[in-house]
């Protein structure tokens, strides 16, 4: 574009350096008072060998190059706030400004997780309270924040099987999961010192019962499944899937990862689970925070309680909140202090926004939105399984991959388009996967934007298909080269011999 | 397209089998469905491996896929060119890009493994997938 | 409801559009006994102003109006303005983990930027983009280790946060893992002779933490010898990253752990944090976590992406290198803005500061009579002291002056009775560190309060090392 106009450089907004590239010495965004005490000598008061010299390549820059360098950085990121976000198992809704706004506020964010009970009540009580919405959301019986995401909520769970099965002196050495599940389920299995037997999906895209009859027997721990799955159906054989593992001594796992769909709909306390995890940032709004941080709160039924991680937060007589520590059957502590303590703030900010029929209204509008969705493209693109979706639909790329266009060919020209792509090559049963989940926060003028786009990207796939294969054509970076970065890894800045 | 004197696994590594040595690499046809290898790993000379178990991994910028020893032995040598540029193995699969040399144990296991004929038809019975 | 953007008119054209007749049609594949009749029993809904009534209810029963000298790796620091109003950009925190590189450039930059000040920070050549926090980025640390070294004890030194000590006993439990501890010398440092005893041809990795939980500062390059002798690889855990501004980086270990929530993370009652895990290059591809890489788009232009993704869950599944899944992307761009916000000057002033208060309320402290530092070990912002009598009893008088006086360490070790973990950081001003100390005068043996003069006549630094 800036060859028709003589003379005009593209401006570093559209350029932006690395902030070690923008450093010059001496300058500085931040200042101190002026000490109080009497200054020290850092070789007197530790000694010259415990002392560093200066950090060599440190940025030094001003306040206002910190704000314009990350403020331009954010304009090229696409969130949620920028449009459509479908990424299909994040469940990308919105992020509601005022749980950001009482995360941040003092006595919220400033309390230190050593201080007294007493003085800590508030910050206590959001965990107390978050964790009793959550029991009643899922119908199970005790909940630990302590998780720090999803996966870790897997692995806590599984540790509560396991020492559970040791408590009855059963050694057991095998989870079952089936094909379609995420990939953190299989490495969480093998943390914690199971072996993983995958158990191969039926023609619906659901557990096969007489498969799972035929694996269930007394070596196996636990089975480990999605509900809603990871195609967007419902395990409408749940209660019967729950009594074959436990006939066999085995327990039921439940990944909670598309609890978008069941929130104030059904809970699977009462389909037989014994354990699950929750994520935050995904049915709570949480923000991801472009990777982080989540909180995977893991929720058990009465008879796993004694084992969830230390300590448990307790509500005594009196009303006042407090941290129980003796729990000799804990399966000992996953992460330091009590957990994304923050996101627990927002989770409970969001529930209490809803209200009850809110939250229900929510999973209706997120399970009617994939529907219309799945309505909407299923004449372009071919359903992975005609059934009818939940939270999300998956379709594969059959079709378009005929003409040399892949899932992620996709994806990358829907950019173009102005949305974020869905989820690419997920589930792993589908040949190139599309997975979509729009969740309740799409209006129905996003929603018909988006099938729009979705069928013209189809078509252009039919006249032209290396429109899609060269995709994106509108981003301020072109597809990047994947192989050299992972062939030759560069993984941080370093001074030049000039800038020296 | 591949070589007569190779024999060749299900799993599409081949062999080259001189007196005791065998050199083991991967077929053309895996090297393609991988796309762009940025990564070899191989055991360290010295190991011993049973036919069928992993040598190590390939891997492309999204897939690992395990490599597995086509015949029981020891690793004699590494081939040094595709640790450091891994890229060989998609431009010379059959040659400059083998990965390890195996001194092996048990000869008459190469009953087991494919002609090239066979291994053309096999590729195709796969249906080119 | 103000966060769903249909309304009931759209609800029902799109119903009609797939041929339903109500929404509750859409729950037709779970069985009907499974399905909710009545509604849940949770509280709402609230307005907005009601949600700020509430919270603001909870955060009055708080310790925000106290002066805080706690630590033990939660660490109180000022956070500039800046930092939250870019996290607040909504295309930072309502962005998905960077996977669509092309639209995601912002946080890839960010995140690469993070992973060298770290590398530059801890002196290792790399750095992943964060991990939960730090007792689990130490624990991740430990399983790096096990898969390196192919062996399977491990020896955690006794001055590693107890509440990281848990994290790895609860992961080892599993694996076939034997984790031992060593105690302490007089020093507060790692006991060379009992770690060069504990170690054997077995021992995938030592672990220790500098500062370490006392506040000493341990002898890196002594310990790493040790170690390195019996071809155990050395693994330092890093609570508070602001002494690495002043203090000789780890060179010397294989891996440095820890927690970057000093760089302007808010305390928040324990939580979202970001640990950091940092390396050596040959160990990269046996790192967990994300790692963003530097890169060159279709036309040449500089660009960053998710890189040797092949180690992660979602493609190597049981056999990946941790069952991690997401970092703490956020709370990592947190740092690497407050990071540039002081620069290389500003955070070694600040280091400075610590270093000063902390020293300076240690002499006073430790001026008392019947008070003590018991290590004396060389310490930055935090450091051990016996309490005049009862610490249960200091604490108490230091709350009625609206002071949190520091850790009771007889919760972790029951052998260090009335004596308090106390970090001093710039938040706290001389004010306070005087008003602490004339609690401890009332309550130490010496009823007399002494006089400005007296105070610079006491012994200078008992136990301090100069």
């Amino acid at each position: 574009m800036n060859e028709a106009i003589p003379g005009a450089r593209p401006h570093v907004t559209l350029d932006e350096e690395l902030i070690f590239d923008r450093s010059g010495p001496g300058k500085t965004g931040a200042e101190l008072p002026p000490l109080d005490v009497p200054a020290i000598s850092a070789v007197e008061a530790v000694g010259g060998d415990y002392v560093r010299p200066e950090i060599e390549g440190f940025p030094e820059v001003s306040e206002l190059e910190v704000i314009r360098h990350f403020t331009r950085l954010s304009t090229w990121n696409y969130g949620i706030d920028t449009g459509l976000y479908p990424l299909g198992s994040c469940t990308m809704k919105y992020n509601p400004r005022i749980n950001e706004v009482v995360a941040r506020m003092e006595g919220m964010a400033t309390d230190h997780p050593y201080a007294p009970e007493p003085l800590v009540q508030g910050c206590l009580r959001i965990l107390g309270e978050t964790a009793r919405c959550l029991k009643e959301i899922t119908g199970m019986d005790a909940v630990s924040l302590q998780p720090a995401a999803g996966a870790q909520g897997e692995l806590t769970g599984l540790l509560m099987i396991r020492a559970a099965l040791d408590d009855r002196g059963e050694r057991r050495g095998t989870v079952l999961i089936p094909d379609s599940a995420h990939g953190t389920n299989p490495a969480s299995v093998t943390f914690a010192g199971y072996h993983v037997r995958n158990l191969k999906s039926n023609a619906r895209g659901c557990i096969d019962l007489a498969a799972l009859e035929s694996a269930a027997n007394e070596e196996v721990a636990a089975l480990m499944l999605t509900n809603p799955n990871t195609l967007g159906i419902f395990e409408e054989q749940i209660e019967e899937i729950c009594r074959i593992v436990h006939a066999k001594g085995g327990l039921v796992y439940m990944d909670g990862a598309n609890m978008n769909a069941l929130v104030g709909v059904a809970r699977p306390g009462e389909f037989g689970v014994d354990v699950m995890h929750l994520n935050l940032h995904k049915t709570f709004s949480t923000p991801h925070g472009g990777g982080g941080p989540g909180s995977g709160p893991v929720a058990v039924k009465a008879a796993l309680e004694p084992y969830l991680p230390a300590p448990v937060i307790e509500q005594a007589i009196d009303g006042s909140w407090k941290l129980n520590y003796n729990c000799p059957k804990s399966v000992g502590r996953v992460r330091a202090f009590y957990g994304n303590f923050g996101m627990a703030v927002r989770a409970l900010a969001y529930i209490l926004a809803y209200g009850p029929e809110g939250l229900r209204q929510a999973t209706e509008d997120a399970v009617l939105n994939a529907n219309y969705l799945l309505h909407g493209l299923k004449q372009a693109y071919e359903l992975a399984y005609d059934a009818p979706a939940m939270h999300e639909c998956v379709f594969s790329d059959r079709r378009q991959a005929a003409r040399g266009v892949r899932t992620g060919d996709i994806a990358k020209r829907l950019i173009d388009y102005g949305f974020h792509p869905y989820t690419v090559s997920f589930p792993l049963v589908v040949q190139g996967a599309l997975m979509i989940e729009p969740t309740e926060s799409a209006s129905k003028e996003e929603l018909d934007r988006f099938v729009e786009a979705m069928l013209a990207i189809a078509r252009e796939v039919e006249d032209d298909p290396n429109v899609a294969l060269t995709a994106p054509h509108t981003t301020r970076v072109r597809r990047l080269d994947e192989v050299t970065a992972a062939r030759k890894p560069v993984l941080r800045w370093q001074p030049t011999a000039e800038t020296e | 397209m591949y070589p007569e004197e190779f024999l060749y696994t299900r799993d599409h590594e081949w062999v080259r089998v001189d007196g005791n040595t065998a050199t083991v690499g991967i077929t053309d046809h895996a090297q393609k469905e991988l796309g762009d290898i940025v990564f070899v790993d191989l055991p360290a000379v010295g190991t011993h491996v049973a036919a069928k178990e992993s040598l190590g991994t390939v891997e492309s910028v999204k897939a690992v896929a395990d490599v597995f020893a086509p015949l029981t032995g020891e690793v004699i040598s590494l081939n040094p060119k595709v640790q450091s540029a891994p890229e060989i193995v998609n431009t010379d699969p059959h040659g400059e890009g083998w990965l390890v040399q195996l001194r092996v144990r048990d000869r008459n296991e190469t009953e087991g493994l494919m002609t090239t004929e066979e291994y053309e038809k096999y590729l195709k019975g796969e249906g080119g997938h | 409801m103000r966060y769903l953007p249909n309304s009931a008119a759209d609800r029902a054209r799109m119903c009609e559009a797939i041929g339903l007749r109500s929404g509750e049609e859409l729950f037709a594949q779970i069985p009907a006994a499974l399905r909710l009749n009545a509604p849940l029993q949770t509280p709402g809904p609230l307005s907005e102003s009601e949600i700020l009534d509430f919270f603001r209810q909870a955060a009055s029963q708080s310790s925000k109006d106290y002066t805080s000298f706690l630590g033990a790796g939660a660490y109180s620091h000022y956070r500039p303005a800046a930092i939250d109003m870019l996290l607040s950009r909504g295309e930072f925190f309502t962005a998905y983990t960077p996977y669509q590189a092309e639209i995601s450039q912002g946080t890839l930059q960010a995140m690469f930027e993070f992973q060298t000040l770290i590398a530059q920070l801890t002196g290792m050549e790399v750095a992943n983009s964060s991990l939960y926090d730090g007792s689990t980025a130490t624990n991740e640390a430990v399983l790096i280790a096990l898969r390196v070294t192919r062996r399977e004890r491990v020896v955690l030194a006794r001055t590693l946060h107890p509440e990281y000590r848990e994290v790895c006993r609860t992961y080892s439990r599993n694996l076939g893992v034997a984790l031992e501890e060593i105690a302490c010398a007089h020093s507060g440092q790692v006991d060379l002779q009992r770690l060069e005893a504990a170690i054997d041809d077995k021992t995938a990795a030592v672990v220790v933490q500098s500062p370490n939980f006392f506040g000493a500062i341990e002898r890196i390059p002594e310990i790493s010898q040790v170690a390195h002798n019996r071809g155990a690889l050395l693994i330092v855990a890093v609570a508070e990253p602001l002494a690495l501004a002043l203090l000789r980086p780890p060179r010397e270990a294989d891996i440095v752990s820890g927690e970057a929530q000093s760089f302007g993370v808010p305390v928040a009652f324990g939580g979202p944090y970001a640990g950091f895990l940092a390396t050596h290059e040959k160990f990269v591809r046996q790192m967990p976590g994300r790692l963003v890489g530097q890169t060159k788009d279709a036309d040449g232009r500089r660009g960053f992406v998710l890189t040797l993704v092949t180690r992660e869950q979602f493609i190597r599944r049981e056999k990946a290198t941790s069952n991690i899944c997401t970092s703490q992307s956020l709370c990592a761009l947190a740092a690497t803005i407050y990071l540039c916000l002081l620069g290389k000057q500003g955070l070694r002033r600040l280091a400075e500061h610590n270093l000063a208060k902390a020293h300076y309320a240690a002499q006073q402290l430790a001026s008392v009579s019947g008070a003590e530092l018991p290590f004396p070990a060389p310490f930055f912002n935090e450091f051990v002291i016996r309490t005049p009598g009862d610490a249960r009893k200091v604490l108490a008088a230091l709350e009625e002056e609206k002071i949190l006086g520091g850790v009771a360490l007889e919760r972790f070790y029951p052998e260090l009775q009335d004596h308090l973990l106390v970090c001093v950081t710039e938040t706290a001003s001389r004010q306070a560190i005087d008003r602490m100390a004339k609690v401890y005068r009332r309550l130490g043996r010496r009823e007399t309060v002494m006089g400005e003069a007296d105070l610079r006549a006491a012994p200078a630094g008992k136990g301090t090392r100069g």
